[in-house]
């Protein structure tokens, strides 16, 4: 197969980025779209130009290593799935593909299609733990937990931190990511000590991040990899609206 | 050598010596523990369940990882589940059977003291896991549910879904990020550890090359952890991620730390096959396929490239129902493996490249329905048609066997530190638990044991003696080793040749997959031990890595891990052919029961395999150092699963 790629290429983070085009011809429609980017760099060496830079890892969509926007969707046209999991066999021959970075303004670009999705870590380690101490944990059938309760948590916590919920919105809202994980621990009887407080530091590090605010637009449910359900966009709100009256009144 | 080759297994009867040895083991005083820095490097279940309990404890934790953000560790991709010891469901289990299983399933090549150590503490984990909130998967009375997993009679493992290693990884990130929150931890994503450096005989801190900036640092410590996982990537092509490497282990062998048992490489035999060249990685399928699906690959090699539904019953060889009628397709992992390679290598393999054979469901389908096979495999039916463009209910699944764990790995005593004092060595990058096989679900039961339980009991021992002993980075220790660091990053660049990284790498993963994988033999061995060394010249001569240095460069960043790999695969073949006995997952094909099984030589190889470094291209140039496994529990008997 042939393709017209049109790559974002940025030296670096001061720097301005532009779209670069590229010719590529005999491409397997079996190869996934990651390993087309391979085949384009290794002909890049042997021209003497520069590779693109872009990342990945785990290439079975687990990870949440890789964040291309293809064609202007996160992840690519072929949901659920992270964009390792494209193959080239989705797109007609002979097409135009653009491809970016995941574009918020808490993701700079490091360089090409890298991006620094150190905002996501912060918002976690603002409270997004349960605090148990190494050693100190009770016999773990000790506390039944209802099988609707734990796959709800589970649904939750399958969440790959990929950021396409951010890069997707119109808003570059992380509520589903941290939805994702205020909701996991707060379905949780163990994660019930610190709720009120997970919830308030969460969404305050979110908001400091400069992840802007969620208008129910959907966009975060229909790219994600995981199949996050927006659902939970709700039930953050509620813990939140939950933990700030509780707070007011100096529960 | 340096530091001391004594394994400091303790005495007594093997149920009393971990928690004897606990007893007696040095302590550091809560106001103490601030004064002393850990440098642990990688970040998945080991890594990063040690970085979060040592920060919790009170040290001061530097944790270095490659990946963009500790949570991306390859231990995320790990599906089917986490044994242990728990007899929750009423089926006999304990922690000696659990102890048994791995020592049987290792082949009797793992010590019992180290063994017994894991099955005890394997209930530990689960409660700690389920105190942090991973969510297990539940019975309808809201207690834990289990499944069950090859080697076991028993059922055992906890698992969350098919993304048990996500769930685990999750649990310890976050504890990682609390400590982190704390300023207990220190992270340093998108850091690699370029080499370990050794002052006055002790490891005392290790140089690194920040991805993003290509600066150099150096890191003094009062220890240093290595929790940098396997090896498999060293066949190019493996299920694990692309960033899984070598290096740390193996520049941590070059200044002195022993490497154990690397020919011990575990290969899984279902995983979706290679279409192409340009592949680059592999994906693993379940093995519960094989309940209901029918292993067969064409009787005449003509045949090959015809549709699968042209090819009738009559010239259809079922080579696992016909050469293992007992077990069929359920024969074990390594004998299936093997198996389908054999009938690849007479040019009866199907698909791209003829490597590959049929897992065929139409059997089961006409049987049960198509409803049912649905229910049981619905989303591995699912990947395999996003990744190969197949519908699986119509035409069969191609399979073939794939590179997944590594068995071996540095040398390490019962406190798990190196022969290199200070040096310690966590989950699959040591060698320790699984002998020369590991059993499914026990992966992610050692590396948690590794780093919530046994390094922040044993770790004291070392750091008790060593108060006040961290050299600043100012030591020429330091400044030496760096500069050897930049001098092989600048000879890298200066190569400027012709030939693609990924095309050496390629060359070496099929040599070694030829001649190291599931089937070895000497004279194989003898060849590849010719030719890496030839592979590794053409590395550093026509070798061809753009850009600088001092910047982002993807490029480089592989090229140091491939040319890590290049020598590294050497030492590989050369612990194959010392072993001259089968032995889990290493089958010399010299050593084999009537019935294609690896036949041991217990009187001759049980026990270790430790490689002392002392250069590379001549056969002889590693020394080996033996240390003998003592069985006082157990009786070695001929692993059978029949």
């Amino acid at each position: 197969m042939n393709f017209l790629l049109r790559i974002w290429r940025q030296q670096n983070r001061h720097l301005k980025g532009e779209l670069v085009d590229y010719e590529v011809t005999e491409i397997s429609p079996d190869a996934s779209f990651l390993e087309m980017l391979d085949i384009v760099n290794e002909r890049l060496l042997d021209h003497g130009e520069e590779p693109i830079a872009f990342d990945s890892d785990c290439r079975e969509g687990i990870c949440g290593t890789c964040c291309l926007t293809i064609n202007g969707e996160a992840h690519g046209p072929d949901h659920p799935g992270a964009a390792c999991e494209l193959y080239m066999r989705m797109f007609n021959d002979g097409a135009t593909i653009y491809v970016e970075p995941f574009r918020a303004k808490p993701f700079p670009v490091i360089k090409d299609l890298v991006i620094d999705r150190s905002a996501l870590d912060r918002i976690v380690q603002a409270g997004g733990f349960i605090s148990a101490r190494t050693g100190s944990a009770p016999e773990a059938n000790s506390i039944p937990i209802a099988k609707h309760d734990a796959d709800l948590a589970m649904e939750a916590a399958a969440c790959i931190g990929c950021g396409a919920c951010a890069a997707a919105c119109p808003n570059a809202s992380a509520m589903l990511f941290t939805a994702a994980k205020v909701s996991h621990l707060a379905l949780l009887p163990q994660g019930q000590a610190e709720r009120s407080e997970r919830a308030l530091k969460m969404v305050k590090a979110m908001d400091a991040e400069g992840f802007g605010s969620c208008t129910n637009t959907y966009e975060c449910e229909a790219v994600c990899p995981a199949e996050i359900s927006a659902s939970f966009i709700a039930k953050l709100n509620r813990e939140y609206a939950r933990a700030s009256l509780k707070a007011s009144l100096g529960e | 050598m340096i530091g001391s080759f004594d394994s400091k297994i303790p005495g007594g009867p093997l149920v009393n010596k971990w928690r004897a040895h606990r007893d007696h083991s040095r302590l550091v005083s809560p106001n103490n523990r601030r004064k002393f820095e850990i440098i642990i490097v990688g970040s998945g279940l080991a890594g990063g369940s040690a970085a979060a309990t040592l920060g919790e404890l009170g040290y001061r934790v530097k944790c270095f990882c490659y990946q963009d953000s500790p949570r991306r560790a390859h231990s995320i991709a790990a599906q089917g589940g986490i044994n242990a010891a728990k007899n929750y469901q009423n089926d006999g289990d304990s922690v000696f059977r659990l102890f048994y299983d791995t020592i049987k399933g290792g082949d009797f090549r793992s010590r019992e003291a180290n063994v017994y150590r894991l099955a005890e503490v394997s209930g530990n984990i689960i409660d700690q896991c389920v105190e942090q909130g991973v969510p297990f998967a539940r019975e309808y009375g809201g207690l834990l549910a289990n499944r069950s997993f090859g080697g076991a009679q028993v059922s055992r493992t906890f698992y969350a879904r098919g993304q048990t290693g996500q769930q685990l990884l999750l649990g310890c990130y976050q504890a990682l990020c609390r400590q982190i929150a704390t300023g207990n931890v220190q992270m340093f994503p998108q850091t690699e550890m370029l080499d370990l450096v050794i002052v006055d005989g002790h490891a005392k801190g290790i140089i690194t090359r920040s991805l993003t900036t290509g600066k150099i640092d150096m890191h003094a410590a009062d220890a240093v952890v290595l929790a940098t996982g396997g090896y498999g990537n060293v066949f190019y092509l493996s299920t694990n991620a692309r960033g899984c490497n070598v290096t740390a282990t193996y520049r941590a062998y070059k200044r002195g730390a022993l490497f154990a048992n690397p020919c011990f490489t575990q290969i899984h035999p279902t995983c979706i096959p290679q279409t192409g060249d340009y592949q680059s990685k592999l994906t693993l399928m379940s093995e519960s396929l094989r309940n209901d699906g029918r292993v067969w690959v064409p009787k005449q090699i003509e045949d090959c490239a015809k549709a699968p539904d042209e090819i009738p019953e009559s010239g259809r060889d079922y080579y696992l129902e016909r050469k293992y009628p007992s077990y069929g397709n359920l024969a074990p992992r390594d004998i299936s493996s093997r198996a389908a390679k054999e009938v690849c290598d007479e040019g009866r393999g199907v698909g791209p490249g003829g490597r590959g054979v049929y897992l065929d469901f139409a059997d089961a389908i006409a049987r049960s329905g198509e409803e049912t096979i649905r229910e049981r495999y619905g989303n591995l039916f699912e990947v395999y048609e996003k990744i190969t463009g197949e519908n699986a209910y119509e035409v069969p699944m191609r399979i073939y066997p794939a590179v997944h764990y590594t068995m071996g790995g540095l040398w390490v005593d019962y406190n798990l530190m190196s022969n290199i004092p200070g040096l310690h060595v966590i989950g699959e990058a040591n060698f320790s638990d699984h002998g020369a096989n590991r059993l499914g679900a026990s992966a992610l039961m050692q590396g948690l044991a590794d780093g919530y339980f046994v390094l922040p009991a044993t770790l004291p021992n070392y750091l008790a003696g060593q108060m006040g002993k961290r050299p600043s980075t100012d030591h020429p220790a330091f400044q030496e080793t760096a500069r050897e660091v930049r001098e092989r990053v600048r000879r890298m660049l200066e190569v400027n040749g012709t030939r693609s990284l990924d095309s050496i790498h390629r060359e070496l993963g099929l040599l070694l997959w030829d001649k190291c994988g599931m089937a070895r033999n000497a004279a194989g061995l003898r060849e590849a031990l010719e030719k890496i060394p030839q592979l590794r010249d053409e590395f550093w001569k026509n070798v061809r890595v753009p850009g600088r240095g001092e910047d982002f460069n993807q490029s480089l960043e592989r090229a140091g891990r491939v040319a890590d790999f290049l020598e590294f695969a050497e030492l590989m073949c050369l612990d194959a052919l010392e072993r001259d006995e089968s032995c889990g997952a290493h089958f010399r094909e010299e050593h084999q029961t009537a019935e294609g099984e690896a036949l041991r030589d217990d009187d001759k190889f049980t026990d270790v395999f430790a490689w002392e470094f002392r250069g590379n291209g001549t056969i002889d140039a590693p020394k080996l150092h033996r240390e003998p496994l003592q069985f006082e529990t157990v009786h070695l008997t001929q692993r059978s699963y029949k």
